[in-house]
């Protein structure tokens, strides 16, 4: 029972060397107040592969996700990406975060937010020159937004503003994608757009991370799966690591036996 | 009206008054898109027993050590708000309310029990400032401006506030970037290598800075209001950023000037005959520029989404 061994604690299946993950964390803590949201996580991220965090709602994972990028401080445990802390290698990370995190009816137009993801390269006092525009521009264009550069962000509906996180992200040219529920509550066609996008991300060899939530699509998206309910579940290839078993584990009672029954008949 | 008139009398506090509330309306940009905009009024309250201590302590009103004393107060209030929220687990509203409140009644407890007397720091003082009485006497008319005697002679408060102004643009022209992106997603703004803890501070900071330099000048009820209405209609008018920046100064401009204008003699075309407060009349223009934003501005719809967040 190979899948079993991944269940609780144990060591990952993936086989990646720490130094080449591109995230690898250890004995990562985070607690709002006196109940820790992730407890003792190890996780590490397979280089050029697309990886879903999935678990119950509740479960840590967008938390993991921040403590890994430092946005939230942990109580304990140690990040580090390619090798390196997470603060030399900010260039070649980028974050899409949680759409409802922050406020659309902000003052901004699309290509705005778009340049935003250029602040690293324009610097403190820099000025944004053509050559920028044209990259943010070429981002939009490339998630299907190039023809909504100067709208109001807040007349975007969900979906579209959804991909302007994603354009973002793009003109960040990282080599480590790390997305907060990327699918949650966008259109189909917006569904379509982003995965496309993230596959050709792969096919250039960079790594994705997505918090993801609908279980059904886990196989057709992602490469690898991390399951955590707190601590972690279980971790590899979804072949061996996305199975009613370790489902069980991660969701217990949460999800119903019929639901597991059709997902493993769906991946065998 | 003739130079004669205007120059000595009504220059000084215009231009004051007008960069007071240029001062203020620039970090309430920021602070009202980051829900912050009460801090400026948490400000205006705990910089009271800031300076009231500073007075206390030196026996001297000097505007150094008022200043010192204020942003003391400021930063104090900032730390205490911070620890407050999270060791209460309280939202930051209530943190803030607890604090000036708080504050402000110990200062003004202090000023009642001191022998502050014969000097110029009374709770009237605090709220209204003195605009009126910042006259420039050496003034003879339009030609003074050039004369370096009678320029001598131009009431103190005038360069501080264009200092103050200055300081408040440099601020906004040097961390402009950073601000708006950590102010529309902290997030984000952090995995970018932003020091987004420290950017809010020193944004609060440049808030308390602008809040005790006009405060001194021309009280605390021109600070509350610039902070928060200018802002808040510029938003009404625009939806972009760097417009609502613009929006938010010509609100301020004309706040002050007409505000002291109607303030000194509005009374008189209406029949009475004592002007009214400037400071008063200033922030209740303000208001009333807000609530015009607020019926016609023609961008007052709220279209985003709602800020939730999900663990």
């Amino acid at each position: 029972m190979l899948e079993l061994a991944t269940i609780g604690g144990t060591a990952p299946q993936t086989g990646t060397a720490l130094a080449d993950s591109p995230l690898a964390i250890r004995g990562l803590t985070v607690s709002y107040g006196e109940k820790p949201a992730v407890f003792s996580v190890d996780m590490t991220v397979e280089p050029g592969r697309m990886t879903a965090i999935i678990g119950p709602n509740g479960a840590g994972k967008s938390t993991l996700l921040k403590a890994a990028l430092g946005i939230i401080r942990p109580l304990s445990g140690q990040v580090q990406v390619f090798g390196q802390p997470m603060a030399a290698q900010r260039s070649r990370i980028a974050y899409v975060p949680q759409r409802a995190s922050v406020d659309w009816d902000f003052p901004t137009s699309v290509i705005d937010v778009v340049l935003m993801g250029l602040y690293r390269q324009v610097g403190l006092l820099g000025r944004i020159r053509g050559t920028h525009r044209a990259r943010a521009r070429a981002c939009l264009d490339r998630v299907g937004m190039g023809d909504f550069a100067n709208r109001q962000i807040g007349q975007l509906s969900g979906g579209q503003q959804q991909r302007v996180f994603l354009a973002r992200a793009l003109a960040q040219e990282a080599d480590l994608y790390l997305l907060d529920e990327p699918f949650a509550g966008v259109d189909a066609a917006t569904e379509k757009a982003i995965i496309a996008v993230l596959q050709s991300l792969r096919a250039e060899g960079r790594t994705v991370v997505a918090v993801h939530h609908d279980l059904a699509t886990v196989p057709d998206y992602f490469d690898n799966v991390f399951l955590i309910n707190t601590r972690r579940v279980a971790e590899g290839p979804v072949s061996t690591a996305f199975t009613a078993d370790t489902l069980q584990a991660a969701y217990g009672g949460r999800l119903a036996t019929a639901q597991v029954d059709q997902l493993s008949r769906a991946l065998v | 009206m003739t130079g004669e008139e205007f120059v000595p009398l009504s220059l000084t506090p215009i231009l004051i008054g007008s960069c007071a509330a240029v001062a203020c309306a620039l970090p309430g940009n920021f602070l009202v898109l980051r829900r912050q905009a009460l801090i400026g009024d948490a400000i205006s309250h705990v910089v009271l027993p800031g300076i009231v201590f500073a007075f206390l302590a030196t026996g001297v009103i000097a505007t150094a050590t008022m200043m010192a004393g204020a942003a003391a107060a400021a930063i104090l209030a900032v730390v205490l708000i911070e620890a407050i929220r999270r060791l209460g687990g309280i939202e930051p509203g209530a943190a803030m309310g607890v604090v000036f409140t708080t504050m402000f009644a110990g200062g003004v407890l202090m000023l009642e029990l001191s022998d502050t007397s014969g000097v110029h720091l009374d709770v009237q003082h605090a709220l209204y400032g003195n605009l009126e009485s910042l006259i420039w006497l050496d003034a003879l008319g339009w030609e003074s401006l050039v004369d370096p005697v009678a320029l001598a002679g131009l009431p103190p408060e005038l360069p501080r506030m264009a200092l103050t102004l200055v300081v408040m643009t440099a601020f906004l022209w040097l961390f402009w970037r950073p601000l708006k992106i950590a102010t529309f997603d902290e997030g984000f703004a952090r995995t970018m290598g932003i020091r987004t803890t420290a950017l809010g501070f020193g944004l609060v900071v440049a808030a308390a800075v602008a809040a005790v330099a006009a405060f001194d000048a021309v009280g605390s009820i021109i600070v509350i209001a610039m902070f928060i209405c200018p802002p808040a209609a510029a938003r009404l008018m625009t939806d972009r950023l760097e417009a609502q920046i613009g929006w938010s100064v010509v609100f301020a401009i004309v706040s002050a000037v007409l505000g002291y204008v109607l303030a000194g003699y509005g009374p008189l075309w209406l029949g009475g005959r004592d002007s009214v407060s400037a400071a008063g009349m200033i922030a209740t223009v303000s208001g009333v520029l807000l609530a015009g934003a607020a019926i016609w501005g023609p961008c007052r719809t709220r279209s985003g989404a709602p800020s939730t967040t999900t663990v």
